[in-house]
C-alpha cells in the first residue's frame, strides 16, 4: 500500500504533555509525514478541568512537548494539529495552550500561523437548542431539562475533523483544538487529502492513544499511512513493533462497544475488518467502514458540586484490625451523632465518608467473610458540605473521635498515627459530570468559532 | 471449576466516558476461550450480581478473534462527584477474578 494518495500522519503519544521523544518525531516526519497529529485531553481525569479550565499536566510538560513537535513542524513544513488543549478543551484550555505555544514559537525564533478552535458552548446558547428540540439524551441519561443546564459551570460540544480541514484550508500551520474526539484529530489531514472515511476514522482510533496500540507502548508512538481501502500502523520507535494482536485489540480500549463507534457525522463499523501483519513491525487493515448520519455532537457539561475537607490515620494495631468493619461502623455513628448535636446539622445537609485504605475503601463493597485481618489500613475521612468552611469545622468537631476513637468503650483512649499538623486538609470543591447528551447541527462547523492568531504579533492585553 | 483469574490471561475494568465502566477478560486462546464463554458464572445476570448493579444493565459484547468477553455497565453516579472511589474505573474488575468457572 505504497501507492501516492497515502496519506501519513505522526501520533507522537497519546496526549500532549505525556512526554514525547523527538528523535521519534523525526524517524516519523523523515518517511514523508504529511501531519502531526494528536489529542491534549480526556474526561478520565473526572470532571474538575472541564469546570476549572485548569489543565491536568502541568505547563512546563505541555511546553516540553510543544517545544519537540513546533521544532519539528518546522524544521519538515507539515501541519500540527492538537485536539482538546488543555485537558477538557474549553476556551480556557485553549488559551492557555495557545500561550504556551506563542512562547515556544517566541523562543525558537518562529512565527508560524496558529489556527484556534473553540467548541465551548454558553448555557443560554444549549438552552435555546434544548428548547429548539435539537438535544438527544445518550443512556444512562434521560432528556435533558432546563434546570441541569443552568447547573453547568462549562459546557463543550466534541468536535469533528470538519473545523481542523478548514482551518487548514485557511492556512493554518499549527490547529489547536478544543474539544474534540480523539480519533477526528487524527483522522482530519487524511480526510482532507482524499483517504476513504473508513480508513482514516479506523486509523483514528486505532492511534488515538499514541504506542499503546503497540507491543510496548512505554515505547513511542505511531505512524499510520491512510489509503482509500486501508490503513498502516508502524511504530515510532525501531526497537518497537505492532502486531495484529496489539492493533486489533485496542478497539477494546475505553469503549463499550468494541465494533461500533459513533462518531460526529456517522459511524464507524470495524465489525468486517481484517487484520494482517507487514513483516515484523507493521499492521495493514481493511474492511472498516464509516457510515454517515445526520450531524450530532456530543456535549460534555461540568457543574459545581459541594466542598469537602480530609482527615487520614493509620492504623496498625492488631485489636482494631481483627473488627475493622465493626470499627468503621461505630467510628462513622458516633461521628454523625456528634456533628448532629454539637453543631446543631440536619442529616441531610453534610456527609462523613470513612473509607479504610487496605480493606475494602476501593470497592466500598464488604470484604468476603474470613478475609485475613490487614497488616495497617489507611483510614481517610471525608467531610462533604455546601462550603469549605462547613466542611472543615465538621472536621475539626470530629477531631477528638476520630484520632482517638476506642475500640471498644472502657479501654485506655489510643492514638492513631495520624501525618499531618494541622490534621485536616482542606481539598476543595468536588464537581459533577451532568451531560450524555448530544446537539443536532446542521454540519460540523455551525457550532465551532474558529481564529487565525499570527504569531509574530505580539498580544494586545 | 477453577478461579477466573487462574483461567483469564488478564482481566482489567477502565471508564467508557464519565457515565460508563467497561470490563473486558482476555482469555489465553481460542480455545479456552470457546470453553469458558458459556460458563453460568459468566453470564451477564451473574456479573452484574458480583459487581452489585442493577439487574439488567450490564451488556456483553464476545469478541472471539480477540478471544475477549467484553461488559458494559453504567456507574451508579456519573465518574468524578462528591463520591467517588475509583475515577478511571480501574480496580472495578477485581471482585470478578474469583468467580469460579
Amino acid at each position: 500500500m505504497t501507492d501516492f494518495e497515502d496519506t501519513l500522519v505522526v501520533v507522537p503519544v497519546g496526549a500532549l504533555g505525556a512526554g514525547i521523544d523527538p528523535e521519534h518525531v523525526e524517524a516519523g516526519l523523515a518517511q514523508g509525514a504529511h501531519a502531526i497529529a494528536l489529542d491534549a485531553g480526556s474526561t478520565d481525569s473526572g470532571p474538575s478541568c472541564l469546570a476549572t479550565g485548569i489543565s491536568k499536566y502541568s505547563r512546563e510538560a505541555v511546553k516540553s512537548d510543544l517545544r519537540v513537535l513546533m521544532a519539528a513542524r518546522a524544521q519538515y513544513g507539515v501541519p500540527l494539529l492538537i485536539g482538546t488543549c488543555g485537558t477538557a478543551g474549553g476556551d480556557a484550555g485553549v488559551a492557555w495552550t495557545l500561550d504556551i505555544a506563542r512562547e515556544v514559537a517566541s523562543e525558537l525564533g518562529q512565527s508560524p500561523k496558529i489556527a484556534t478552535l473553540h467548541s465551548e458552548l454558553t448555557r443560554e446558547q444549549l438552552l435555546a437548542r434544548l428548547e429548539a428540540g435539537q438535544i438527544s439524551p445518550l443512556a444512562p441519561l434521560g432528556p435533558l431539562d432546563a434546570a441541569t443546564v443552568e447547573r453547568c459551570e462549562h459546557i463543550v460540544a466534541l468536535m469533528g475533523p470538519e473545523p481542523y480541514i478548514a482551518a487548514l484550508q485557511d492556512g493554518a500551520d499549527i490547529v489547536l483544538g478544543g474539544r474534540t474526539t480523539d480519533t477526528a484529530v487524527i483522522a482530519a489531514v487524511p480526510l482532507m487529502r482524499g483517504a476513504g472515511a473508513g480508513a482514516a476514522w479506523h486509523a483514528g482510533k486505532i492511534s488515538e492513544c499514541g504506542g499503546l496500540c503497540t507491543v510496548d507502548p512505554t515505547d513511542g508512538g505511531v505512524l499510520i499511512k491512510v489509503g482509500r481501502e486501508a490503513f498502516e500502523v508502524w511504530p515510532l520507535s525501531a526497537q518497537n513493533r505492532c502486531d495484529v494482536y496489539s492493533v486489533s485489540s485496542h478497539m477494546l480500549y475505553e469503549n463499550s462497544d468494541p465494533f461500533i463507534l459513533t462518531e460526529p457525522g456517522g459511524v464507524l463499523d470495524v465489525t468486517q475488518a481484517q487484520y494482517a501483519p507487514i513483516g515484523e513491525r507493521g499492521v495493514r487493515v481493511t474492511g472498516s467502514q464509516f457510515l454517515p448520519r445526520p450531524y450530532t455532537m456530543k456535549l460534555e457539561g461540568a457543574a459545581l458540586g459541594p466542598f469537602q475537607t480530609l482527615m487520614w490515620v493509620g492504623i496498625a494495631d492488631p485489636a482494631v484490625l481483627a473488627v475493622v468493619d465493626g470499627f468503621v461502623a461505630t467510628l462513622h455513628a458516633a461521628l454523625v451523632e456528634r456533628v448532629r448535636k454539637v453543631m446543631g446539622l440536619a442529616p441531610e445537609t453534610f456527609d462523613i465518608s470513612l473509607r479504610p485504605y487496605g480493606w475494602n475503601a476501593v470497592s466500598g463493597l464488604p470484604t468476603a467473610e474470613g478475609t485475613a485481618p490487614p497488616r495497617e489500613i489507611g483510614l481517610m475521612f471525608v467531610a462533604t458540605a455546601e462550603t469549605q468552611d462547613l466542611a472543615t469545622r465538621i472536621a475539626r468537631t470530629c477531631n477528638p473521635y476520630f484520632f482517638h476513637f476506642p475500640v471498644r468503650r472502657g479501654k485506655e483512649l489510643p492514638s492513631y498515627g495520624f501525618p499531618f499538623s494541622p490534621a485536616e486538609v482542606e481539598r476543595g470543591r468536588a464537581y459533577d459530570f451532568v451531560l450524555n447528551h448530544v446537539v443536532a447541527t446542521q454540519d460540523g462547523l455551525e457550532l465551532v468559532r474558529r481564529d487565525m492568531i499570527d504569531s509574530k504579533t505580539p498580544e494586545i492585553a | 471449576m477453577a478461579q477466573l483469574k487462574d483461567v483469564a490471561r488478564y482481566v482489567r475494568s477502565k471508564a467508557a466516558g464519565p457515565f460508563w465502566i467497561t470490563v473486558d477478560i482476555f482469555f489465553p486462546s481460542r480455545e479456552v476461550f470457546d470453553s469458558s464463554k458459556d460458563a453460568p458464572e459468566l453470564a451477564t445476570t451473574a456479573i452484574e450480581r458480583a459487581l452489585r448493579l442493577e439487574p439488567g444493565s450490564a451488556k456483553r459484547v464476545d469478541v472471539p478473534d480477540l478471544a475477549v468477553i467484553k461488559y458494559a455497565y453504567p456507574r451508579r453516579h456519573a465518574q468524578g462527584g462528591a463520591f467517588e472511589r475509583d475515577m478511571h474505573g480501574g480496580q472495578q474488575f477485581v471482585p470478578l477474578l474469583e468467580l469460579e468457572i
